[in-house]
């Protein structure tokens, strides 16, 4: 099971790559293997407004629905739509091409982006994933 | 004596899931494979070439004795006296007032000797019922579930597989809902052509310590023509493209065979008195108070179990199953509509967690094998 050692994550199973205050954001692997085939994926509007912790979108598999957090506060920019037409590129590469939504997060009086406290490095998520069987 | 920690039951082949990564789940009691990589692959793989499933957790009721198939003819709702050694009956056990207890399939192993399948969720209910209504017959009834492990091969490529693993069986004598017993890979076993997945097929009933050997001859055997392991996920998709119901979605205590539109299974013509006889007249006669539908739905989005239904923005039934169809492309769905609601005039709609998606009405079942 792959946890990149570069990206942030939440217990609800979201990565998040940090790049200036941009954050791009997907469902890790452990995620997408919990909910098999992905077959569609309701995403938050570019120009929306998320907030950390709080249910931004769903993902459909073949047996499940399970919502969609945003692991940061911010504006969403962007969205990748190319998993309209092709949801599995979630199973197939949940860290690349199968991201998400990419938000412009709110910054602190520094002008670095304020993230939340409580995302997980990739050795603490991973600890929670074999926790959890 | 209750045990606060009952730990779900293993099959016999759980040894085999866990070498293979399966994605395991807990289902009836027991822990079983729900896929083993792409539940969507494993379903195309079993409707384009074959698949393997581990159904160890079925239950398996024996039923031996001079008056086994009148017993049975009492018990059950189907005619199982008339059914000839080596042949298989799809039926249905109901309770007095004609709710359905279980969907189940028997097979006639000998004159004196039947195996009833029960779904793993219904064995205990079946059993008991079984064992109550036959008193009085000189029949013995057994829970042998524990006896048998069931390693089911399905798709078009199934009896190409299995035949050179079959020894002396010839498999083109065994036809659909008919068995025989004997040897796969060299192990005894009764050799059944039924499934749960629209496609040709075989059920192969053996030992549990001969199930591994069995499972592994098959997946070595059928490996070049496309076989491969299939889940719980995949059997759900199949079935479901199938129109065959599934005991806790279109079938339950709350409905008769008739609402399920399977009211064959009910053969009032049968010799004797059957459990439930004089409610499934009544239904018979009066019609059913709902009627089971296929829908397709116009979105990726799935309807599903205990979604509702809409005619014309009203209340008008419930969503039994539902998912992505991977032989039409769409999501497809069974519902039960209630009266009315059911004719071509109506505009449906299922109401997926708030937002009015628009269905179909389409027959059962969504998908037919072409031979």
């Amino acid at each position: 099971m792959s946890v990149p050692a570069d990206l942030r994550y939440t217990p609800e199973h979201e990565w998040v790559s940090i790049e200036g205050t941009t954050a791009s954001i997907g469902i890790t692997e452990y995620a997408a293997q919990q909910l098999g085939d992905v077959v569609y994926i309701s995403l938050p509007a570019a120009g929306a407004s998320v907030t950390a912790g709080e249910p931004c979108g769903e993902v459909e598999s073949v047996k499940s629905v399970s919502d969609l957090y945003s692991p940061v506060d911010g504006e969403v920019v962007e969205v990748n739509g190319e998993l309209e037409d092709d949801p599995s590129l979630v199973n197939a590469e949940p860290y690349t091409a199968g991201w998400m939504f990419r938000v412009r997060v709110a910054q602190d009086g520094n002008g670095d982006p304020a993230l939340p406290p409580d995302l997980l490095s990739a050795a603490e998520y991973e600890e929670l994933t074999k926790s959890a069987g | 004596m209750t045990s606060s920690a009952e730990r779900p039951r293993q099959t016999p082949l759980h040894a085999v899931h866990e070498r293979l990564g399966a994605t395991m789940t807990p289902f009836a009691g027991w822990q079983m494979p729900l896929r083993y990589a792409s539940e969507t692959a494993e379903h195309q793989a079993v409707r384009h070439a074959a698949g393997l499933f581990d159904l160890s957790h079925m239950g398996e009721i024996a039923v031996a004795g001079p008056e086994a198939g009148a017993a049975l003819d009492y018990a059950l709702v189907g005619n199982l006296s008339a059914l000839r050694p080596g042949r298989a009956r799809y039926t249905m056990i109901c309770a007095e007032d004609g709710g359905v207890l279980d969907d189940l399939v028997v097979y006639r192993l000998d004159e004196d000797e039947f195996l009833v399948i029960a779904n793993a969720s219904n064995t205990a209910v079946v059993f008991d019922s079984v064992r109550d209504r036959v008193a009085g017959h000189n029949a013995r009834v057994t829970d042998a579930t524990g006896d048998y492990a069931l390693v089911a091969i399905q798709g078009p490529e199934a009896a190409g597989i299995l035949a050179p693993l079959a020894g002396d069986l010839d498999l083109g004598t065994i036809r659909y809902y008919a068995g025989a017993f004997g040897a796969v890979a060299g192990r005894r076993a009764w050799v059944a052509r039924t499934g749960y997945t629209g496609e040709d097929g075989f059920e192969v009933f053996c030992r549990p310590e001969d199930a591994v050997h069995i499972w592994d001859a098959l997946a070595a055997g059928g490996a070049a023509a496309g076989l491969v392991p299939a889940g719980l996920a995949a059997r759900d998709t199949l079935r479901l493209e199938a129109g065959m119901p599934l005991y806790g979605n279109e079938l339950g205590p709350d409905v008769t065979p008739f609402e399920a539109g399977l009211g064959r299974v009910v053969k009032f013509d049968k010799p004797g008195e059957f459990v439930g006889r004089e409610a499934l007249a009544a239904r018979a006669s009066s019609g059913p108070i709902r009627r089971l539908v296929g829908l397709t739905v116009q979105s990726r989005r799935i309807a599903r179990h205990g979604y509702p239904v809409l005619a014309d923005g009203k209340p008008g039934g419930t969503v039994t199953s539902g998912a992505p169809s991977p032989t039409l492309g769409v999501p497809i769905a069974m519902a039960y509509l209630e009266p009315g609601a059911d004719r071509d005039n109506h505009v449906l709609a299922v109401g997926i967690r708030g937002a009015e998606v628009p269905v179909q009405l389409t027959d059962l079942p969504f998908y037919r094998r072409r031979h």
